[in-house]
């Protein structure tokens, strides 16, 4: 049988890895990739509690259904967002938008 | 080792690798699609955790529509399909180390908890989690207040999206 | 047990002695077993792939008053394995600055998503790769994977043709997923289950006749997702020339091809599981499992026949027509009709069947009739406004 622990360290990684993309890449739509593979760790680890708990408590699922329309909400106003910012400015790098910084 | 754990470990290592392509690759459609092969792993997980209907809606949601939708926006937002310059910022030493430091503070917290080398209980044959969840999402007194705040978000981020990306001429 | 009520399990149980006889280990054996059943699927299925590839040639030609091939064999029937054998001996070619790990990938994923379709498929009572309880939606998340196909097809062959054919192909199979996930909602309403066997199960009556409306709708949504006529967009080949697969060559191009014939074919067999009954007809499926397996892909074949009925006799449609046809017209009748179905399906609930049927049936037709009644006020509306700026125009 597999331990908690695999879970849960696997999850720790797919954060991780999450967030090393989303504090280096460079491109927007890279950043948000990142942000979707942190969501999809939290996912893990919800449906990974709710199977090692008492599976009738179905919380953990209910949970990682609220984080599926969650993730996709965020992606549908984000990629908006950097197409929006593409038009206007002609780049999608994340250095380079820097308007407000002015 | 069991054949479920073999099973686990392949789709754990095959899941980290695909999300570490994501975020080196220098090609963003490879990234992508990339992505895809890190999302299947994680709905492999959930298959193996009885989570059927997570697995198959992971799959239907996130490979059917958000990486789709990815790979468009990755080809509306460029000129020529090529990538050019570094892909990565100047912080990325920094960067790693921070994510690095995540990873090993993560690892050493589970160390120190006691339920962390639990095993599950051997899964009930007669319980329907499909008609559980659903019963629950619906139910006034489980979560059919956050299943109707998440639709509103939906249909407010649908709205929103059209309005930003619209073309105002 | 019966030899003709559950063949399967019989020929299991002897391999499993057999294999037990050998002194290999239960785990093992019915691993072995298990890939075996998944070998007999597709080998059944290939067979009726390539006898589809000449079904659609002599139909097509039939349709266009040509005799179609008849040189090789009798009634040609020989010709796809000529087909075949030319596909297996021509140039595999691969275009310059091809992404070729994922051109290589495409043809298999799009010839997987259709083949992992079969695993829900009930074939008779007896005889189901897996009763899954969430069947719909499985189907839904396959149909991802051979989205995925496309948009990898067009991308990875670095041609402009390829590109824009797979935008549009994935468009509208994005837009008419919708609706048909929706159409499959229904079935799911009236059998109080996802899974595809129970909703073959709970047909006493085919849910035909409790909605029609839905039988249209699903079509409609299935052609589309298809991508063939009159929603053929993504391979237009008058104006993409091939499309997505212009560039591919050899047995990847049969792999596409191969796909798509498949592809349409469970279809109509799913068609004909959702709302015809599936493997059910006056009891024949429990005379025997090969009759019903008979009955089901009889019915299948009905299904294929009226998708490519539609193929060959209706124009095909500029793309934004058809997006503005799903999101305007289609989709809001699919959420209208299930809402109707769901609130239909509480009230009546108790009453005796010939009440609940009857209802049903009207209130479809209600639904059909004051949609289209809407569409034709709606079109009315727009002629006027198009005939005003013409003669404006003519009058300039």
């Amino acid at each position: 049988m597999i331990p908690l622990s695999w879970y849960l360290i696997f999850s720790a990684a797919l954060f991780s890895i999450g967030l090393f993309g989303v504090l280096t890449r460079r491109n927007l739509i890279a950043i948000l990739l990142g942000v979707e593979l942190m969501l999809n760790a939290v996912n893990v680890n919800l449906v990974a509690f709710w199977r090692y708990g008492d599976v009738h408590n179905i919380a953990g699922q209910a949970f990682a259904i609220i984080v599926f329309a969650v993730a996709a909400a965020e992606v549908s106003v984000g990629l908006a967002l950097v197409i929006s910012v593409y038009r206007k400015r002609n780049t999608v790098i994340a250095d380079e938008i820097d308007i407000l910084k002015w | 080792m069991t054949v479920d754990q073999i099973i686990f470990l392949i789709a754990a290592a095959s899941t980290l690798f695909a999300a570490f392509s994501v975020v080196t690759t220098g090609n963003l459609i490879r990234a992508a699609f990339w992505l895809i092969g890190a999302l299947f792993g994680v709905a492999v997980i959930f298959a193996i955790l009885h989570a059927s209907f997570l697995a198959v809606v992971q799959v239907v949601v996130y490979v059917g529509a958000i990486a789709i939708l990815f790979i468009f926006a990755v080809m509306l937002t460029r000129k020529d399909m090529r990538d050019q310059g570094a892909q990565l910022n100047r912080n990325w030493k920094f960067g790693a180390f921070l994510s690095a430091l995540v990873f090993a503070g993560l690892f050493f917290l589970l160390r120190g908890w006691g339920g962390v080398s639990k095993t599950a209980a051997a899964f009930p044959s007669d319980f329907d989690a499909v008609a559980e969840l659903g019963g629950a999402l619906v139910s006034p007194d489980a979560y059919v207040l956050p299943f109707e705040v998440a639709s509103v978000l939906l249909v407010a981020a649908l709205v929103g999206a059209v309005y930003v990306a619209y073309n105002h001429k | 047990m019966d030899f003709l009520k559950d063949p399967l399990q019989i020929a299991a149980n002897w391999l499993f002695g057999i294999l037990a006889g050998w002194g290999v280990a239960d785990l093992w054996a019915q691993v072995l077993i298990g890939f075996l059943g998944i070998f007999l699927l597709i080998a059944l299925l290939m067979v009726v792939d390539i006898l589809l590839v000449w079904v659609e040639r002599k139909v097509v030609s039939r349709f266009q008053s040509r005799i179609g091939p008849n040189r090789v064999g009798p009634f040609g029937l020989i010709q796809p394995f000529a087909d075949i054998i030319k596909l297996l001996i021509k140039e595999d070619t691969t275009p310059e600055g091809a992404d070729r790990a994922l051109y290589n990938l495409a043809p298999v994923l799009s010839m997987m998503s259709v083949l992992i379709l079969w695993a829900v498929v009930p074939l008779a009572p007896t005889i189901l790769g897996v009763d899954l309880n969430i069947g719909v939606l499985y189907i839904i998340g396959a149909g991802a994977i051979g989205t995925l196909s496309i948009i990898m097809a067009g991308w990875s062959s670095n041609n402009k043709y390829s590109l824009l054919g797979a935008f549009r192909e994935v468009a509208v199979m994005l837009s008419f997923e919708i609706p048909m996930l929706t159409m499959m909602l229904i079935p799911t309403i009236f059998a109080g289950s996802m899974g595809i066997a129970a909703i073959t199960q709970a047909q006493d009556v085919w849910f035909f006749f409790l909605a029609p409306l839905a039988v249209i709708i699903f079509l409609i949504a299935a052609i589309a997702e298809l991508g063939r006529a009159p929603f053929d967009m993504g391979e237009a080949e008058s104006e993409l020339i091939s499309g997505y697969n212009i560039e591919y060559s050899g047995m990847k191009f049969g792999m596409f091809y191969a796909g798509e014939l498949l592809h349409a074919f469970t279809f109509g067999s799913f068609w004909a599981i959702l709302f015809f009954g599936g493997y059910r007809f006056f009891g024949l499926e429990k005379v025997s499992a090969f009759l019903a397996i008979a009955v089901l892909l009889f019915k299948a074949f009905i299904g294929y026949w009226i998708i490519m009925w539609v193929k060959y006799t209706l124009l095909r449609i500029r793309i934004d027509h058809m997006l503005i046809f799903n999101w305007k017209f289609l989709t809001p009748v699919a959420f209208t009709l299930l809402m109707v179905t769901a609130f239909m399906n509480a009230l009546l609930a108790a009453s005796p069947t010939w009440l609940y049927v009857g209802g049903m049936f009207l209130s479809n037709v209600l639904v059909a009739w004051i949609s289209l009644e809407l569409a034709r006020f709606a079109a009315h509306k727009e002629r006027e406004k198009t005939e005003n700026t013409l003669t404006a125009d003519a009058r300039r």
